[in-house]
Parts: structure tokens; sequence; C-alpha cells
């Protein structure tokens, strides 16, 4: 049975083979991004400290800091949220609780799928006509926030979808059964249990958000922006209060800080443009980091 | 946060067995009758929402690029082989921007196709489960990585690595920012194909392992073509994403509308004009304004053709079993 033997034997070392190269491609995919985080660290770090963080951007490289880009993406982030995680939380527990199968159910499934694979520029251009011109938001905080919230919808309410959707059936029906209104079971019981998976998505929707660049181009964002929106108490007595006119000012945010440093000619604005990506990247990553902790710690602890 | 309960409290834990219960009745009382009311209607309309946000993405694009194209007519707009519309005696081809985007699209697929396949079937099929639990997340880094860094690691380190190998590749050009994307969307392709193998039932597996054939041949001969249309809804899925995709080839692969199919060369995408023309103040209605709703509107069909023909693929693979 001498053929039998080598056919098995090429049979494992084709697998075998095949094995190891996947493995590789697999190790090598990774590996680039390994590559990438050194390259940019390289350059970056040692560009990082605290007069980088809190000056603002300047013609001088080497004066040059990222002040107005992380204030404003920390606050464009704080309306996108706000905006974002309600509606999103809201359609998800419609779409999963309470719609009917109809018509308008399915039209609203189908439109959030194509949402979500839409290019994130055309939600940028969506945001110009409407938000900037139509709606007279200008070029401001409120605009760009409303844009990333848009942007995120889609994935929010996937996540709420998914999250409610590993909640048993017997949850619902005993509540049902001790005579819980639809609303109660839902306040007391679904969302409180699914809150780890909603704060996954909610989690990597806004670690994408923050690195969106090109949406906030279209609608207008500046590139260099030497002061901070105006804080809640003013400096002139007269409206001592304005807790919300910071909306209104214009803006830059981190990806596009180290956008127009990138396309400077210059070592030294490189190495700004390195900086600047090496503190955004911190940030994606560590929020990708917490929500894959997340979503490993409710895949352990949930034994229904 | 964590209000997420440990089965000892037991809520609703024998009820596994009986019948599906009915939804919930119609409440007693007045009071509650109207908050039910309120809620539902509530996230009604947040579910609507979204239908208004696509509603006011095709709005926009219409109303914008009317004006346009009644200043430049769809045919110049399709065979002009020259897109200037910022010069003193603008062209309006949209070409040049299709090519740049095609290209770029096409070196970037050449990446993610191969290699998001070889990576989905290695991980279902071939990877021990620990380390598939490892590998899966940090592939999906590579997805959460901004677009504008891969941007500045293409034209800093990928573009000068590429010009040791080709001394003639300018500073600018198609090829590194290509690369770069595929490697971007390597996990958009395995994460759906990965889906896609799942989905084919474990008997086709034992009847081609019955037959003799080792893991490989399944894989190649079994798995790959029974989980084909859920694959090829990947790979379109990842097509239109790369068509999408903004700031990379914004950053490395020029500003320069070039109608050329060569990815050595320089040349603009459509969504490279979009942000070069943004960053520049243009007045709101002037036709250069205009122009970035054209090109605009040029995106949207590309993507969505491809997202209804992912879609439809996706479909059919679903029904498949």
């Amino acid at each position: 049975m001498l053929a039998t033997d080598r056919i098995i034997f090429r049979t494992r070392m084709t697998d075998r083979v095949f094995s190891i190269l996947g493995g590789l491609v697999t190790l090598g995919a990774i590996l680039f991004l390994g590559v990438l985080l050194f390259d940019l660290a390289r350059d970056g770090l040692s560009r990082i400290d605290w007069q980088f963080l809190t000056s603002f951007p300047s013609r001088r490289p080497a004066q040059a800091g990222i002040l107005s880009a992380w204030v404003g993406s920390l606050l464009i982030m704080v309306v996108t949220a706000v905006t974002a995680i309600p509606l999103g939380i809201a359609a998800g527990v419609y779409l999963e609780e309470y719609a009917r199968k109809n018509w308008l159910t399915s039209i609203i499934e189908i439109n959030i799928t194509n949402l979500a694979a839409v290019p994130s520029i055309i939600f940028g251009l969506m945001a110009l006509g409407l938000f900037v011109y139509r709606f007279n938001f200008g070029q401001s905080i409120l605009a760009g926030g409303l844009t990333l919230g848009c942007l995120i919808l889609p994935i929010i309410i996937v996540a709420t979808r998914e999250a409610l959707r590993t909640i048993p059936r017997g949850m619902r029906e005993a509540a049902y059964a001790l005579g819980a209104t639809r609303w109660q079971v839902v306040r007391h019981h679904l969302l409180p249990y699914s809150m780890s998976g909603v704060a996954t998505g909610v989690i990597i929707s806004l670690s994408r958000a923050i690195g969106e660049t090109a949406p906030l181009i279209t609608i207008g964002a500046l590139t260099f922006i030497a002061f901070l929106p105006p804080g809640p108490i003013a400096t002139d007595p007269q409206f001592a209060i304005q807790p919300f006119k910071w909306v209104w000012s214009p803006f830059t945010v981190l990806p596009i800080q180290m956008f127009n440093w990138v396309s400077r000619p210059g070592e030294d604005f490189v190495q700004n443009a390195a900086g600047a990506g090496t503190v955004l990247i911190l940030l994606t990553l560590s929020m990708n980091s917490v929500a894959i902790l997340l979503r490993y710690r409710i895949r352990r602890r949930i034994k229904w | 946060m964590s209000a997420v309960p440990s089965s000892t409290t037991g809520v609703g834990h024998d009820g596994g067995n009986r019948p599906a219960a009915l939804p919930a009745l119609r409440p007693r009382s007045a009071v509650h009758r109207v908050i039910e009311w309120f809620v539902e209607a509530g996230l009604l309309a947040a579910a609507a929402f979204s239908v208004f946000i696509t509603a006011g993405i095709v709005y926009v694009l219409v109303t914008e690029s009317v004006p346009f194209f009644r200043h430049v007519s769809i045919v110049e707009f399709l065979t002009d082989r020259m897109w200037t519309p910022m010069f003193a005696e603008p062209r309006h081809g949209i070409m040049p921007l299709v090519a740049g985007t095609l290209t770029t699209t096409a070196v970037a697929l050449l990446v993610a196709m191969p290699v998001g396949t070889l990576v989905a079937i290695w991980l279902s099929e071939f990877a021990p489960a620990r380390l598939r639990e490892i590998v899966k997340p940090a592939m999906e880094l590579l997805a959460a990585v901004p677009t504008v860094i891969y941007g500045y690691f293409a034209v800093d380190f990928v573009t000068p690595l590429l010009q040791q190998a080709i001394p003639s590749l300018p500073t600018f050009n198609m090829l590194g920012p290509g690369l770069v994307m595929g490697v971007m969307i390597i996990p958009y392709v395995s994460s759906l194909s990965e889906d896609a193998i799942r989905a084919v039932p474990m008997l086709l597996r034992e009847g081609s392992y019955a037959m003799g054939a080792g893991r490989f041949t399944t894989a190649v001969r079994v798995v790959y073509p029974s989980a084909f249309s859920g694959i090829a809804a990947a790979y379109v899925l990842a097509i239109s994403r790369a068509v999408g995709e903004t700031m990379i080839v914004a950053i490395a692969a020029g500003q320069q509308p070039n109608l050329t199919f060569n990815p050595l060369d320089p040349a603009a995408t459509i969504t490279a004009f979009i942000v070069q023309v943004s960053l520049g103040d243009l007045p709101h209605g002037e036709i250069g304004y205009q122009s970035i709703f054209a090109a605009g509107v040029t995106l949207f069909v590309m993507t969505l053709g491809f997202n209804i023909i992912g879609a439809y693929l996706r479909r059919r693979y679903r029904q498949a079993y």
C-alpha cells in the first residue's frame, strides 16, 4: 500500500504548507500594522511634549502645537455623542422590539444597511448643502458634530440590535407575565442587560468618528486655527454665562491638523504630522482596546 | 455599566420550553397607555430619522448638481478627457477622476482580495481556536486606524520603499496609496468572507473528508465554491469601500486629474478632488462649488451600484442553506 501512503503523505504536506502560508500572510498583515505604528512613533513620540499639546499651530514648525486640534476633536465628539447615541439606541430598540413586519420597517432596515456603506465624504457633501448652507449652521462645531453623528448612526443602531438579540426571549416573557408594559420591559430589563454590548458599539463608532477627516474638510473645517472656542463663562460681564456659544465656533480637528502638516513641504512639519498622528492613534487604539476587552468580558460573563 | 445579570438571578430562566409568548398586552391604566404611545412614537421617529439622512443626501446631491448639469451637458461630462473646473477656460470631463479612482481601487483589490480570502480561509478552517481569538481583533484594528494616518504612512514609508525598487517612481503615485488602501480593506474582505465560510454546513466538509480529501482540498474545492456568493459580496463591498476612500489617495496619489490607468503615475481621484476643492474657500453657488457635487453624484452612483450588487450576492448565500 505504498501508493496510499504517498497520497496520505502528500495530502498532509499540502495541508501543512497551506496552513503555514495562511498563517504567514495573516501575520504579515498584522506586521504591517506594527511597522506603521513603529514608523509613526519613531518620528512622532519625540515631538510630543507639554509645549506640543498646549500650543496653537504656527508657521514655525518647532513652535507649533495641537491645542486647537485636540480641543476641536473633543468638542466635536461631544456633539456627535450627544446626538448619535440616544438616536441610535432608540432606533435600535424600535427596530428590534417594536417594529412590525411591514413596508415601513423594511424600508428603514434597507436604508440603514445602505447608509452604512455610503462613503464618508458623501456625508460631508450632504452636510455642506444641508447643515452649513440650508440650516445656516455655518462651518461650526455644531455642523461638524452632526455630520459625524449621521455617519456613525448606522453603526450604533446595528450594535444595539445585536446586543438586544442576545437577550433570551424568556426574559421578555417573564416580564410581560408580571404585567409589565412594553416600555417597562425595555427600560428595566432589556436596556440594562444589553448595556455592555451597546457600549462596545458606541466606543467603536466614536473611535471611527474621531479619525474621520474627509467629511469635516468637505463642510469647510479650517486647517489653521489659532484660538479656542468661547468657554461657558464670558469675559464680557454683560453676557456672563453662554453655555452653548462654543457650538457655533469654527474648528479644526486632530486628523485635519495632521493632514495639513503632511501636505506641507519640509521635514519639520512631517515631524509635527507624526506627532499629531501618534496622539490620534493612541486615542483610537485605546478606545478599540476598551471595546475589545468589553466584548471579551461580555462573552465570558453572560451565561443566560 | 455592568447591569448584566448573572445566571443566578433566575429571571425568566425556566421559560425556555414554554410556547412563544404574545407581545405586550394593552396596558390597563390610561396613564400607561399614553406613555406607551409616546414612547413608541418617539422610538419610531428615531428609527425613521435614518431615512431622512438618505433623503438629505439625495436631495443635496440632486439640487446642487442640477445647476451644474444645466451648465455642462451630460455628454460633455462623460466624454470630455479633461477635468479643469478651476481654470479660466474650464473643462468638465469626469473621466480623468474616474480613471484615478478605478486605478487606485484596482491596486487595492489586487492586495485585499487574495490576502483577505486567504486570511478568511485560514482563520475559519486552519487556525487553532485560541489563536483565532487573538488574531481576529488584531485584524480588525487594521480597519480602525484613521485613514489620514494610512495616508501619512503611504507617503512617508511605502512610496520611498517602492522608489528603491522603481527609481523612476514619482513622490505622488497611485501604486503606494493603492497598496496601503489594499491592506486597510483586508479586514472588510476577511470578516465578511469568514461569515460566508462559516455558513457552509459542516456536512459538506465531512462529506469531503470522508472521500479522503485533506483540509486544503476541502477548503479550496468544497468550502470556497459553496461560500462563493458570500465571498463575492465581500469583494464587491470592498470595491465600494476602496472607491469611496479619500484621505489616503488625497495625501499620497497627487492632486492633478490625469487620464491614465498606469499606477506608477500620479492622478487625482473623485474623492481627492472633492477634498482639494473643499480646502479652498469656494463661494457658494458657483460652478466650481457645484462641480464637487457633480463629482459626488458620480461617486454616489458608483458606490450605490456596488452596494446593490453586494447586497444581492449576500442575500443569495444566506438563502442557499
